[in-house]
């Protein structure tokens, strides 16, 4: 009853709820920021900071500041608030809390495979792995070769276990493998994610249907751009794009015989003006496409 | 009663005070489900919004008394029912005068009862809001308690019109 769920809300989203409202007015506006445009150090970045809600992340770090220092403090509060709402969180809250990580957790085993196929050091690469996507064995899969042991040592463990079903061969991991491992898993987990915020049904579905379509959207125009002049076949950039959002089908089809960026942005558009155009289309969605146009209009010229 | 249903036979066998039980017994356990559930709805957002606005705490438990006061009414109008019951000798349990009696205070009670219910959702909804947007904007406090005096108001309709109708509830005389 998409009228009455204020009866019975507030049981289990009530505090969170307020919590989260709480947040947004802690969020910097644009005095904040032109604040901030005035600094001309890093301390004062820090003394202006700590007027704000970032204050107590800052106040014990020693002068001279390091740039990373202040993006990572900032970003630990942003994980002390999340990890907070994980806990008070019931289910299905808490799951869908637990499926906004598992991106970052496709990122960070990325670059620690990545990181050690560079040879680089494993504590280096956990340092800047996001701290929202780590769990408790990912510095084993610095011991992997290929995709196999990737995922037998340490990924089954984890919860990106089922996205791995469609991408395990016995290849040498590179950098090409690596980048399709990504977008194979990203592919897999986007579509989990759709099909989990469909079960709730209301206002979950409606706005994550959108949400998540942008971005099946964004990365399929993405993985087509990156790979132009690439080795990778129409067929392979065929299975890299996921199977929702607006562009699905006809646009991927159009997308995967792209071959240079104009033709890749004529038909982008062309799939945008006639989402746009289509009486299914809300406002946002609409907002939504036309933000990446004006990048893909910067990139062309 | 010739000619009339067994349905309307078997209902008027009912025991007036039967009616009247159930009556007083919705009057305040309904009432107070309203109260109840007004509460938690606004304690959970009130609770919330105070981890960054700790000053909202005391002025938005008014929207936490206003939904007491749905109970409150819930409790004097069951005591006030509870008084209008009256003994009749058996020959004039099932007379039509102790059957209206019945019926009046039955009646009674449900309305105060879901009247109470309603009322103390609405207040609690607006509670919850109220303590929400206090938090963000302080000026907003007063015109949102408007809103929620007139929600419960609600309850007084209820109350009012369940007085009205117990006060007809008169058994009939013990005869000699």
């Amino acid at each position: 009853m998409y009228g009455f769920e204020a009866l019975t809300f507030n049981i289990h989203g009530g505090y969170l709820e307020a919590i989260v409202r709480g947040h947004r007015s802690g969020l910097l506006t644009a005095a904040d920021y032109n604040n901030l445009c005035q600094c001309e150090t890093l301390d004062d970045i820090k003394m202006h900071l700590s007027a704000t809600e970032y204050g107590p992340y800052l106040q014990n770090e020693p002068s001279p500041l390091h740039t990373t220092t202040i993006v990572e403090k900032c970003t630990l509060k942003l994980v002390d608030e999340y990890k907070h709402m994980l806990c008070q969180a019931t289910e299905p809250l808490s799951t869908f809390l637990e499926y906004i990580t598992y991106g970052h957790m496709i990122d960070n085993v990325v670059l620690i495979v990545t990181g050690t196929l560079h040879e680089r050091d494993v504590q280096e690469l956990l340092e800047k792995c996001h701290p929202l996507g780590m769990f408790d064995s990912i510095a084993t899969l610095a011991v992997a070769q290929n995709m196999h042991e990737l995922y037998r040592l340490v990924l089954v463990d984890t919860p990106l276990a089922p996205y791995f079903s469609e991408c395990i061969t016995s290849e040498d991991l590179d950098d090409m493998n690596i980048e399709i491992m990504r977008n194979t898993l990203y592919k897999a987990y986007l579509e989990d994610f759709y099909k989990f915020c469909q079960k709730p049904g209301g206002a979950t579905a409606e706005i994550m249907s959108d949400l998540l379509a942008f971005e099946a959207d964004r990365r399929a125009v993405n993985i087509t751009i990156n790979s132009i002049g690439t080795e990778l076949t129409r067929d392979d950039r065929r299975k890299l794009y996921s199977n929702f959002g607006l562009l699905y089908p006809y646009g991927h089809e159009e997308l995967a015989a792209c071959e240079d960026i104009d033709q890749c942005v004529c038909h982008y558009l062309f799939q945008a003006k006639e989402i746009c155009r289509s009486p299914s289309a809300s406002p946002s969605v609409i907002g939504s496409y036309a933000i990446p146009w004006e990048m893909l209009m910067s990139w062309h010229s | 009663m010739a000619g009339s249903s067994s349905w309307s036979r078997a209902l008027m066998q009912i025991s007036p005070y039967t009616f009247a039980s159930i009556g007083i017994a919705i009057s305040i356990g309904v009432s107070v489900l309203g109260a109840a559930w007004g509460i938690y709805i606004t304690g959970s957002s009130l609770i919330g919004a105070a981890i960054k606005a700790p000053r909202i705490t005391s002025k938005n438990l008014i929207s936490v008394i206003f939904c007491e006061a749905v109970a409150i009414y819930g409790v004097i109008v069951a005591i006030i029912l509870q008084t209008k019951l009256e003994s009749v000798p058996d020959s004039q349990i099932y007379a039509p005068e102790s059957l209206r009696a019945g019926y009046a205070i039955f009646a009674s009670g449900i309305i105060v009862g879901f009247a109470n219910l309603v009322c103390g959702l609405c207040v609690g909804i607006i509670g919850s809001s109220c303590a929400l947007s206090d938090a963000q904007n302080s000026t907003l406090f007063v015109k949102i308690l408007v809103i929620e005096i007139f929600g419960s108001a609600l309850g007084l309709f209820g109350v009012i019109v369940g007085i009205i109708m117990s006060s007809q509830a008169t058994w009939p005389a013990k005869t000699a």
